[in-house]
C-alpha cells in the first residue's frame, strides 16, 4: 500500500511537479507529485479535472431518447452506455433480462462483443503498444500508432484490421460506427440480414486468428522481463465485476461478484438492481472523481479494480475454448489465486479480445440472431437499473422517471471511476519505487502515464485522444514561484524554457 | 474487411451537432437523395481516424467532404496527395495524413483523392447551419453531382483546375 503518499505531512520546502494533461488516454486529468530537496516524493495524486455533469441534464428528457443521449458520454464506447441504459429502460417497460426476445439478446450481445474488440484492439495497438514496443522510456517520437506502422508494420495493421472489424459489427446492427440506434425499450430496433450476417462471417476466421496472435504477442512481451512487468505499478485489490450464474466470464448479464486480493469471495450472485446495499461512492477535496468502495468492507479496504484484469481474476472459466486456455495460463503464471501484476491488464485484455472474437463467431453462426421477434411489452415501472460489463469494467445506469416519463433521477457509476483508488495507488507505487530520487525528465515521467494506461482509463468517458497531447511540467516553489518548466509541444518537440 | 465495395467513395466527416460543421454530412445527405447512388458509397463520421485509411482500399475515386473556415470561395476543391502532418497526434487527422497512413500499411499509391471544402462560420455547439452555409451547401452539392456524374480522374482533376483559375480570377478582379 502506498496511501501514505496521497497527502503529504506539510508541504512545506516542497516542489510542485505536474503530468499536465496525461497523453494517450481518453478524456483528461494530470498527475501531481510533491518532491523534497532530495527529489523524494512525499505526495503523489492522479486528478480528474474536468466536469460534465451528464446525470443533472439527463433529467427533464423522457426515457426512450436515454440510449441514444448517453452515446455522446463517450467516443469510444458508446455502445457501453447504449446498452446499458437500454438494459435500464427495459425495466421502465417491465421487461427483464430473462424476458428480452432470444433474437433481441442476441443481437444486443453481438454488438456489445464487437464493442468490446474494437475498444481492447483501440487500446492495446494504438495507445499502449507503443510504450511496450518501444520501451517506457524511449524516444517521444516514437511513441505513437504511426511509428508502430513503420516499424512493426504487421501488428500495427492487424490492430487496426481489428478494430475495423469491431467496428463493422457496430454498424450491421446500429448503422453507424459510432453513435448509432439499435436498443429500444424491451428489445432492439432492427434485425441484422443474412446480407450482413455474411459480412461480418467472411473474415472472422481471419478476426479470431490475430486476436489470438495478440495474446501471444502480448504473453511475449510480458514474459520478455517477467519480473518488471509483475512488478510495476503492481498493487494487491479486490475486483468486482459480472459473472454468470455458472461462474463464467460474462460481459452483457449477469450478477456482482467481488473477490479479495487472496481470491476469496466477498460477495456473489449479486442482484446489481441492489448495487446501492453494496457499492457506495466517496467524494475527495482534489478530484471531481468519486471513489467507490465496498460497503462491507469500509472506505479505508474496500476499494476495487475492475475491468479486464479482475473480470479474468473473478470468473470460474471463459465459455469459448481458445480464450479458455489463454485464460489458465493467465492464472498459473501468477502463482498464486489471483493475479496483481497492472501491466496484466493488457494481457486479460486481450484474451477477452479473443473471447469477443470466438464469440462473434459463435453467434453469426446461429440463426437466431438474424431473428425479427424483436421486442416485447411489460407492465411500466418508475425505476430502472442497467449494469454492463464495459470495455474497463463495471458500468451502472440507474434512473427513475415520473408518471410522464420523464426523467427526475439518474446515477451512473463508470468503470473508470470505480479504478480511481487503484489508479492512484499505482502512480503511488511508480513515484515511490521508480522515481523518487530521481531528476525530473520527460521519459521518466512517461512512467506515471504507462501505470495509468495500463488500466484504459476514459477520464471524461468522452471523446477519444490517439496519439500525444501537448504537456507542460512546471516546478514551483512551495510559494507558487515558477522553477522550471519543460513544455512538449503537440509536434513532441520538448523545450526545457526556464533555469537549468 | 474483405467484402466487395462500391469504385467511388463519397466520405463526408464533421459533427451534425456543431453548427457549420455538419457540411460534410448534409452534403452526404443530399447525394443520398438526389442521385442514383449506382456504384458510389457513402461513409460519413464525425472526424478522421487512422482506419479510414482501410475505407480507401479497392477504390477508383474517392471524395472527401469538409467544412472549412479557410476556403478561398464558397468552397474548393483540390486533389489530394499522401503528407505526413501532424495530425495524427490529434483527435481529427487531415485527410492526407489518412493518404499517407494508406501509402504505409500498404505499400501502394493511393487511388486519386480529392477534397471539396465547404466554406464554414462558426461551429458552436447546438447550433444549426448559419445562413451563409446554407447557400454554400447548396452550391458545393451541384457541383458535387457534376463530379459524380463524371467519375474520372482527369475530369476531376480539370474541375480541380478550373475552380483554381476561377478563384485567381476572382482575385484578380477584386485587386481592379
Amino acid at each position: 500500500m502506498y496511501d501514505y503518499l496521497e497527502t503529504a505531512e506539510t508541504t512545506e520546502n516542497l516542489r510542485r511537479v505536474a503530468v499536465d494533461p496525461i497523453s494517450r488516454v481518453e478524456g483528461h486529468g494530470k498527475i501531481t507529485l510533491l518532491l523534497d530537496q532530495d527529489n523524494q516524493v512525499r505526495q503523489a495524486r492522479l486528478h480528474i479535472v474536468e466536469f460534465r455533469g451528464f446525470e443533472r441534464f439527463i433529467q427533464g428528457r423522457p426515457y426512450w431518447e436515454l440510449p441514444v443521449i448517453v452515446q455522446r458520454l463517450c467516443g469510444i464506447c458508446p455502445v457501453s452506455h447504449h446498452l446499458a441504459a437500454g438494459k435500464a429502460i427495459d425495466q421502465l417497460v417491465g421487461i427483464e433480462p430473462e424476458n428480452l426476445p432470444s433474437a433481441a439478446n442476441k443481437l444486443r450481445r453481438l454488438l456489445h462483443f464487437g464493442q468490446v474488440l474494437q475498444s481492447h484492439a483501440l487500446h492495446f495497438f494504438h495507445l499502449s503498444s507503443p510504450d511496450l514496443l518501444f520501451g517506457f522510456e524511449s524516444d517521444i517520437n516514437k511513441r505513437n500508432i504511426i511509428a508502430v506502422l513503420n516499424d512493426y508494420p504487421d501488428i500495427g495493421l492487424q490492430g487496426v484490421k481489428l478494430r475495423k472489424y469491431g467496428q463493422e459489427v457496430i454498424r450491421m446492427i446500429c448503422g453507424k460506427r459510432i453513435h448509432g440506434t439499435g436498443a429500444v425499450a424491451g428489445g432492439m430496433n432492427k434485425a441484422l440480414t443474412q446480407s450482413e450476417r455474411d459480412y461480418l462471417l467472411s473474415d472472422v476466421d481471419q478476426i479470431i486468428a490475430w486476436a489470438a496472435g495478440a495474446v501471444e504477442l502480448v504473453k511475449k512481451i510480458h514474459g520478455s522481463n517477467l519480473p518488471y512487468y509483475d512488478e510495476f505499478a503492481t498493487i494487491r485489490s479486490n475486483y468486482l465485476g459480472l459473472t454468470s450464474a455458472d461462474g463464467a466470464l460474462e460481459l452483457y448479464h449477469g450478477g456482482l461478484r467481488a473477490k479479495n486480493d487472496q481470491g476469496e469471495t466477498i460477495v456473489d450472485h449479486v442482484d446489481y438492481c441492489r448495487y446501492n446495499d453494496y457499492i457506495h461512492e466517496e467524494v475527495r477535496s482534489w478530484s471531481y472523481m468519486k471513489f467507490p468502495y465496498l460497503l462491507s468492507l469500509g472506505k479505508e479496504t474496500g476499494w476495487y479494480r475492475v475491468g479486464p484484469l479482475a473480470r479474468i481474476n473473478n470468473c470460474d472459466y471463459i465459455a469459448t475454448p481458445m480464450a479458455e486456455v489463454e485464460r489458465l495460463e493467465f492464472k498459473a503464471h501468477g502463482g498464486e489465486a489471483m493475479v496483481h501484476s497492472t501491466l496484466a491488464f493488457h494481457w486479460a485484455r486481450l484474451i477477452e479480445a479473443l473471447h469477443c472474437a470466438e464469440s462473434i463467431k459463435e453467434l453469426l453462426n446461429d440463426p437466431e440472431v438474424m431473428g425479427h421477434d424483436l421486442v416485447a411489452q411489460g407492465e411500466k415501472r418508475y425505476e430502472g437499473v442497467g449494469v454492463i460489463e464495459a470495455p474497463r469494467g463495471t458500468l451502472f445506469h440507474h434512473y427513475q422517471v415520473d408518471e410522464n416519463d420523464i426523467v427526475t433521477k439518474a446515477n451512473l457509476i463508470v468503470s473508470t471511476t470505480s479504478n480511481n483508488m487503484a489508479m492512484n495507488e499505482s502512480v503511488r507505487q511508480v513515484a515511490a519505487e521508480y522515481l523518487s530520487g530521481r531528476e525530473l525528465t520527460e521519459p521518466l515521467l512517461n512512467n506515471l502515464e504507462v501505470a495509468i494506461r495500463a488500466y484504459d482509463p476514459c477520464l471524461s468517458c468522452a471523446t477519444h485522444a490517439v496519439g500525444k497531447m501537448p504537456l507542460q511540467l512546471e516546478l514551483v516553489d512551495v510559494e507558487g514561484r515558477l522553477i522550471d518548466r519543460l513544455i512538449k509541444h503537440g509536434d513532441g518537440a520538448i523545450e526545457h524554457d526556464l533555469g537549468g | 474487411m474483405t467484402s466487395e465495395v462500391n469504385s467511388i467513395l463519397l466520405f463526408g466527416y464533421g459533427n451534425l451537432s456543431r453548427g457549420d460543421d455538419a457540411l460534410g454530412p448534409l452534403l452526404l445527405e443530399f447525394v443520398e437523395s438526389h442521385l442514383n447512388l449506382g456504384n458510389i458509397d457513402l461513409l460519413s463520421d464525425f472526424q478522421l481516424q487512422i482506419e479510414h485509411a482501410l475505407d480507401l482500399e479497392g477504390r477508383a475515386l474517392v471524395l472527401f467532404v469538409d467544412a472549412s473556415v479557410s476556403c478561398a470561395g464558397p468552397f474548393d476543391f483540390a486533389e489530394l496527395s499522401p503528407g505526413r502532418d501532424k495530425s495524427y497526434s490529434t483527435h481529427a487527422m487531415s485527410p492526407s495524413a489518412v493518404l499517407a497512413v494508406y501509402q504505409t500499411v500498404k505499400k501502394q499509391t493511393p487511388p486519386p483523392c480529392f477534397l471539396l471544402s465547404i466554406k464554414a462560420e462558426q461551429f458552436e455547439l447546438g447550433s444549426g447551419l448559419s445562413a451563409k452555409a446554407e447557400s454554400r451547401l447548396m452550391q458545393a452539392c451541384q457541383f458535387a453531382a457534376q463530379l459524380l456524374h463524371n467519375p474520372a480522374p482527369d475530369f476531376w482533376r480539370q474541375a480541380a483546375q478550373c475552380r483554381v483559375n476561377l478563384q485567381e480570377y476572382e482575385e484578380d478582379a477584386a485587386e481592379g
